[in-house]
């Protein structure tokens, strides 16, 4: 076990480089000049001895295997650069709209978990009943649906119509003069519709999985002989059925977790939320390429660990499977 | 003996939903080829002086002043502005509203059918290309080319896919030809490793071992023995990724990255909806509509797909 926990973190190595190689070719041999888009309009009348020291205060001016074996290495010193755009360090950005996405992210993940897991099960057990059949047709449905599109119409109903939910952003202007308990219901009042709308897809599929799982494990020789001993319903259920058709959402949620982040670039538009997608949509749009590089190398790096620990919890978690 | 398609087809057409979203399909394809016939504010045929023409939109002739013409359904071009009749609401003179620049929705969205469909068959097409080949390479040869295949896909994979394609798009001019591009480039991961595991299936099968003793050539063994055998769920997984590239394509035009105005997609149109929309709703209804029509639609048939391929599954015509 644990030698195969060392091999699998060394085997992280290559395929991080892999992806952020490419995407640091994709950004660097890209037509598009960051030093007159950092300098915006001015740039015509920028002479060209000052263009040079830009270039060379920004280390644009080295080989391009060379900046990528120096962002490489200040990576892994975590120092991600400075900003062309914001003129902060790239790390102190992250960490300043981490809050918003991940606040967003984890009730997301728990409507998905919670939902996704309880109607799966339903559907499991009482497959072709009504149950079932109403909620495969629903949840169908849903899988269907363009998000900013129900995003969109969600602020139509519940925020223009109604008056509910705020239109967008994460807290109210007087945000600072609340106490703790009205701070609390203000999050909560901004974050709702953007979680609604993160949190649907993902329902209806962790719940045909679960489904689909709950099904299969019904029909194995162990849960039909437990029946014929005569163990009773209640009891093959939980501890027969449920325990092991769960073992599928731990794979679910190694790939849920990194596609919910990425997720969030749509959602945060539209909500103006100042989270990291934000972050990420303007800074590709300035050809800001430290906070480019470090986010997109950050995101590679979390799907990889997430799928490590999915790997690892499925061992802890079913005992049948081995790891040499 | 019954071929084994004529056993799908047979299969394939008792499953009801399945045959909905196949003739949803074949009517949006058939919108997507003939739309400049169904919405556009040149007739299709008119007889000016004697003379007919067809159809009118090729050519430059007066049609004002025809004897006989027979318009579109829709009597609108998607691209013709009036500002006279800016942001009207849906069922007065135009049957989905108009735009903040007076274009007729409906015709609007019509050839946006076009973009959709276009973007969808072209982006899946070449990732299902890319990833045939490359799953039956690995899956044929093994060894280190098998590695080299497989750590190649768990790259592009674990790639946060949206990040690279808006991170490529901001430094390529937005065009239809560049989403398709990106969109077919990262999305051949899922058909790859399906044709892989087949083909690794296939390979001990005795037919394949005789062929390659009697000395056929790889690619002849290949193409003709092997990828025969490990197409179907790669076939599905086909049907499932125009979906989903439909849904990446709408996705990007809406944040202003993919078609670009005036040129109509339902991405752009929804994306001038919601910033019209506290006083003009059908402009972000009717294109999600449309979205959500055409990917339940894909998804019904591959489903469908999927169930009639497989033997084990039984269908339940009901």
């Amino acid at each position: 076990m644990l030698w195969y926990v060392i091999k699998r973190t060394i085997l992280i190595i290559p395929t991080f480089i892999g992806i952020t190689l490419v995407i640091f070719l994709v950004v660097h041999l890209a037509p598009g000049d960051p030093i007159r888009g950092m300098i915006g309009e001015m740039s015509s009348k920028l002479s060209p001895e000052a263009y040079e020291l830009f270039k060379k205060t920004y280390g644009l001016d080295k080989p391009i295997l060379e900046r990528y074996i120096v962002w490489l290495g200040n990576f892994l010193t975590f120092n991600f650069g400075n900003s062309f755009q914001y003129g902060k360090g790239v790390g102190e950005l992250i960490l300043d709209r981490l809050p918003v996405t991940i606040t967003i992210n984890i009730f997301a993940n728990l409507i998905v978990l919670i939902f996704g897991v309880t109607i799966g099960v339903l559907a499991g057990i009482y497959r072709g009943k009504l149950f079932d059949k109403v909620s495969s047709v629903v949840l169908f449905g849903l899988y269907s649906l363009f998000e900013p599109w129900v995003a969109l119409m969600l602020i139509l109903v519940f925020s223009i119509n109604l008056g509910i939910f705020p239109i967008g952003g994460f807290t109210s202007i007087n945000f600072d003069q609340m106490n703790f308990f009205e701070k609390v219901a203000d999050v909560m009042n901004h974050i709702a519709l953007p979680v609604i709308v993160l949190s649907y897809a993902g329902i209806a599929f962790v719940a045909k999985i679960v489904r689909t799982s709950v099904i299969e494990v019904s029909n194995q020789e162990y849960v039909k002989f437990a029946r014929a001993l005569g163990v009773d319903e209640k009891t093959i259920r939980r501890h027969y059925i449920l325990r092991n058709s769960l073992i599928p959402v731990i794979t679910i949620f190694s790939t849920v977790l990194p596609s919910l982040i990425a997720g969030s670039v749509i959602i945060e538009k539209i909500f103006s939320l100042p989270g990291i997608g934000q972050l990420f949509y303007s800074a590709v749009f300035s050809r800001d390429y430290p906070v480019v590089m470090g986010l997109s190398a950050i995101s590679a790096l979390l799907t990889l660990i997430s799928l490590l620990i999915a790997d690892l919890l499925y061992a802890v978690v079913d005992p049948r499977i081995r790891y040499e | 003996m019954r071929s084994y398609f004529s056993f799908v087809k047979s299969r394939f057409f008792s499953n009801k939903l399945g045959v909905i979203g196949f003739v949803v399909i074949f009517f949006l394809v058939f919108v997507a080829v003939f739309a400049d016939f169904i919405a556009n504010d040149k007739p299709i045929l008119c007889i000016v002086n004697g003379k007919l023409y067809f159809p009118v939109f090729y050519d430059k002739v007066n049609y004002s002043s025809a004897s006989f013409k027979i318009m579109p359904i829709v009597p609108y071009s998607p691209y013709k502005m009036d500002f006279s009749s800016k942001l009207l609401p849906p069922f007065s003179k135009h049957l989905l509203g108009t735009d903040d620049l007076g274009r007729d929705v409906l015709a609007r969205i019509i050839h946006g059918t076009r973009v959709s469909i276009t973007v969808g068959i072209v982006a899946m097409g070449t990732a299902f290309v890319i990833g045939v080949i490359l799953g039956l390479l690995a899956g044929y040869y093994g060894g280190i080319v098998d590695i080299i295949i497989s750590k190649l896909i768990e790259v592009v994979m674990t790639f946060p896919t949206l990040f690279l394609i808006l991170t490529i798009l901001a430094f390529l001019p937005p065009n239809i030809y560049n989403i398709m591009f990106v969109i077919g480039l990262t999305g051949w991961t899922g058909v790859a490793r399906l044709v892989r595991a087949e083909t690794f299936k296939v390979m001990s099968s005795d037919f394949v071992k005789i062929s390659k003793v009697m000395g056929a050539p790889d690619i002849y063994i290949m193409f003709r023995h092997v990828l025969i055998n490990a197409i179907n769920p790669a076939v599905v997984s086909l049907v499932f990724g125009v979906a989903g590239a439909i849904l990446v394509e709408s996705s990007l035009s809406f944040l202003g990255l993919g078609v670009q105005p005036p040129m109509p997609s339902w991405g752009n149109i929804l994306l001038t909806g919601s910033q019209y929309i506290d006083y003009a709703w059908w402009l972000a209804l009717f294109p999600g509509v449309a979205i959500f029509i055409t990917v339940t639609s894909l998804n019904l048939l591959g489903e469908a797909l999927r169930d009639a391929m497989d033997p084990r599954v039984v269908i339940e015509s009901a």
